[in-house]
């Protein structure tokens, strides 16, 4: 199979012809911050934090490296102030739903982002979608899915499935990077059980 | 009807349609466009039928439905051939009048002319008319010349004929280049070149490949693709099966949204017509070359006018954009190459196949080029579908052809592009229209939507209000979209309610660049047009909300006060009884004062107020006059004539 060649932060990478740059960065041990992705799960491309900056020929551009594919001699930067200034408003965003989760307050240090800048909408959710893609995906159990759409998506459990597949389960708990999701199960069983 | 299974088959029958027309016998052809519908057109058309008939005239006098001419804002249009004589604004109590006058005697019903708002003189004929005059309607001239539920009428004006051009006497590869050599860019908004974006998928080593029909239009004020496949069906499904030869596809589909429920029957009809006369199915026209088409009816969501969205709802799935960093004319319907045009892109396709890429090169600037229809509506008067050259100035779209702006108020700006386009000011009108030029200055060409506003309009306001349309139409899967729009639509609201803050427009601003470089799909990397477009040419009213509470247009209502001036009022008691508030403090022969606790400030004193007194006015950003002391407010002899 052919390699492919290209250059991460001023390192040479050998990466595969199927893979993301996201995937070349993380062989060759480069950190590359991300919330929706996920090794067993089909690249989303949903919080968009990995956003890096590559450069082919002549043309550079911002793209995302969880879905962008590796190309022979491109030149990839994970950090720029233009990127870093984009990762910080993302993660002041999603701060407004979920300020306290671990894996964004670890975040935000890094980049400088303030959890409060935006009014807040104490949701938790941020709509990563890897309990709903892990449950599709890996579990094929199709437990829980979104719902509506737009600034009004949820994600839901599907209680006629729910009740037979989560309890044995409950592998989506730790992939949540808010924990909320585990809370709202207990809570939901809590308040359903006593 | 039997099936068509050579070229010379196809001209044969054409002959047979064409020779039981007379061009002399007149027909009545009425708009049955959605907007003449509404206008009550079906009640017409049936007073036509029952009109000629009870006057004895059905032997000699058809009555067509036809597809939209355009002129919306003077519906129910009604054309009477051959003469062409055009009336408007007709109702089916006119319809006797014009049977008896018009269509017996030849005689012109006067008062059903197109009046000249200037000088008050009648136009006979659409051609006379200054909207149409200063159009070159290419496209939309068929939809008035036939009836869209017959595939008949198509044939009349030529239907099919670069149809069997294509198949009988040009190569795939000679049809794509006339396509090339046509420089026609995508109609939908991206404006990408459509040769070229055949030719990926033509040179795409996959045996399988698709051409599809993006008809989920879904611009707020946008309504040409609606027109086009209510009003002419077959010229697009005529392009999609020329594309499809042209890529080497076998199959095709329409996206039409499902709120537009005549422009599904009617190409749904098209499609079984088409089918029924073997030019869709297997081997058209003894050609070798087969394909069909189907029609999807999208759920409605606007989000699903972007290409892989509209792809991925076409699978089956939910409709959310997916990402493409390799072009869906390689890897698109169900992975396969895929060509997905607008549908004023593919009914261009017949016209530039009949008359060579060159010709339709000949029309429109250095990198736009051919005619192009814009939706004009908003603060204009001649409200309607115009077609015009790309290159002609903005200015003569609105002022020539739309007839300026309504009340005699002035011109602010026209927004283009739909929700995600700009706002562009008057110091900009003398721009030629054109994918690159309306790009240069921060909006762009997008569907053709054109949304005129006058000197009432806030440009806070309007950027609010697209914001907010397209938060409500953001699918939700990337964050810079979903978290991005709905807090801008947050700041904006604030301001336009007085409760903007500095730093304010540095936050917009921040959020703009996050959503346009890093959103997901086209929906969010131009979303923050609005507000970029407006706060590049109108900073000015930014600041006036956020720094001095005021609303320079005196339009939005937490920050305006209605004030009657005590020197003007005359207590004609008018518009204290209107108000639904009872906000207005007054009696007979004692000046009104307007109570400011109540207002809800719905302008009904302001509307009311007669115009020889024009007492009620608006304020913005400073304090209400203190209220008349109310042993002054009795109204003094002189004062009452």
């Amino acid at each position: 199979m052919t390699q492919i060649l290209l250059d991460i932060d001023g390192v040479s990478v050998e990466a595969g012809p199927e893979m993301t740059v996201l995937e070349a960065a993380q062989s060759a041990g480069i950190e590359i911050p991300t919330l929706c992705h996920h090794d067993k799960l089909v690249p989303f491309g949903g919080c968009r934090l990995c956003i890096v900056e590559v450069t082919q020929g002549s043309r550079t551009q911002l793209v995302v490296s969880c879905v962008y594919p590796v190309a022979q001699g491109l030149v990839v930067k994970t950090r720029s102030k233009k990127v870093d200034r984009i990762r910080k408003t993302i993660l002041e965003l999603l701060m407004a739903h979920a300020p306290d989760a671990p894996q964004l307050k670890t975040y935000a240090s890094e980049y400088g982002a303030v959890a409060d800048r935006f009014d807040a909408d104490p949701s938790f959710c941020i709509h990563c979608g890897l309990c709903v893609r892990y449950c599709e995906e890996v579990k094929g159990a199709h437990a829980l899915g979104f719902v509506g759409r737009g600034v009004n998506k949820e994600i839901s459990f599907i209680p006629e499935i729910a009740a037979v597949a989560c309890d044995g389960c409950k592998e989506c708990f730790p992939l949540c990077p808010t924990s909320y999701l585990q809370a709202a199960y207990v809570l939901t069983q809590s308040l359903a059980f006593p | 009807m039997t099936e068509l299974t050579s070229p010379e088959a196809l001209e044969t029958l054409r002959d047979q349609v064409l020779s039981k027309q007379d061009p002399e016998t007149p027909f009545v052809s009425v708009c049955a466009g959605a907007g003449c519908i509404a206008s009550g057109a079906d009640q017409v058309i049936a007073a036509f039928e029952s009109e000629i008939e009870s006057q004895g005239l059905n032997t000699g006098v058809n009555t067509k439905g036809t597809g939209c001419p355009g002129f919306c804002e003077q519906g129910p249009v009604v054309v009477i051939y051959p003469q062409e004589i055009c009336y408007l604004k007709v109702t089916a109590e006119d319809v006797p009048e014009i049977v008896t006058q018009t269509l017996k005697q030849g005689q012109v019903v006067d008062r059903l002319l197109y009046t000249d708002p200037g000088d008050g003189s009648k136009a006979k004929c659409e051609s006379e008319i200054p909207f149409y005059k200063n159009q070159q309607r290419t496209l939309l001239s068929a939809n008035t010349r036939i009836d869209s539920k017959r595939i008949n009428d198509y044939l009349t004006i030529g239907g099919y004929s670069a149809l069997r051009k294509a198949l009988t006497d040009m190569t795939d590869t000679e049809v794509l280049e006339e396509v090339k050599i046509s420089g026609i860019r995508g109609r939908g908004g991206a404006g990408f070149p459509a040769g070229i974006k055949w030719e990926g998928s033509k040179n795409a080593d996959d045996p399988v490949k698709y051409v599809i029909v993006n008809a989920d239009e879904g611009d707020p004020g946008a309504f040409m693709d609606r027109a086009l496949l209510e009003g002419n069906p077959h010229a697009i499904l005529e392009g999609l099966i020329i594309g499809g030869y042209a890529i080497g596809a076998k199959e095709g589909y329409v996206y039409v949204r499902q709120e537009y429920p005549l422009a599904v029957e009617n190409i749904t009809l098209a499609i079984d017509q088409a089918r029924e006369l073997g030019l869709l199915g297997e081997n058209i026209l003894g050609s070798g070359f087969s394909f069909d088409v189907f029609v999807h009816q999208g759920a409605g969501a606007f989000v699903c006018g972007e290409s892989t969205a509209l792809m991925t709802a076409l699978e089956g799935r939910v409709g959310e954009p997916r990402p493409k960093y390799i072009r869906s004319n390689i890897k698109g319907l169900w992975e396969k190459p895929s060509v997905l045009n607008n549908v004023e892109t593919w009914a261009n396709i017949p016209l530039i196949i009949n008359d060579g890429g060159a010709a339709f090169a000949s029309v429109g600037t250095e990198s736009s080029k051919g005619t192009k229809i814009f939706s004009l509506v908003g603060k204009i008067n001649n409200t309607g579908l115009v077609e015009v050259p790309m290159g002609i100035p903005l200015r003569d779209i609105i002022f020539d052809i739309g007839g300026g702006i309504p009340k005699g108020k002035a011109f602010k700006a026209v927004q283009t592009g739909g929700p995600s386009g700009g706002c562009i000011p008057a110091e900009h009108l003398d721009l030629p229209v054109g994918f690159d030029e309306l790009s240069q200055i921060g909006s762009m060409m997008g569907s053709g939507g054109m949304i005129v506003m006058d000197e009432d309009t806030c440009m806070v306001d309007v950027a609010r209000y697209f914001i907010e349309f397209l938060t409500d139409e953001s699918c939700g899967k990337c964050v810079p979209c979903r978290e991005g729009l709905r807090q801008m639509h947050r700041i904006l609201t604030d301001i336009t309610k007085g409760k903007g803050k500095e730093g304010d427009i540095e936050t917009l601003e921040a959020l703009s660049e996050t959503a346009i470089e890093a959103s997901l799909c086209a929906l969010g990397k131009s979303a923050p047009n609005p507000f970029l477009s407006t706060l590049q040419y109108f900073r000015d009213e930014y600041d006036a909300h956020i720094r001095d509470n005021r609303c320079t247009a005196l339009s939005c209502k937490d920050l305006i006060s209605f004030v009657i001036d005590p020197d003007k009022c005359r207590a004609c008691m008018i518009c204290m009884r209107k108000c639904p508030a009872d906000a207005i403090d007054g009696a007979k022969k004692t000046i009104h004062v307007v109570d400011q606790d109540k207002c809800t400030r719905c302008g009904t004193c302001l509307d009311v107020c007669p115009e020889k007194f024009s007492a009620v006015y608006k304020i913005s950003g400073e304090p209400v006059p203190s209220p008349i002391p109310e042993e002054e407010r009795t109204l003094r002899k002189e004062q009452v004539k």
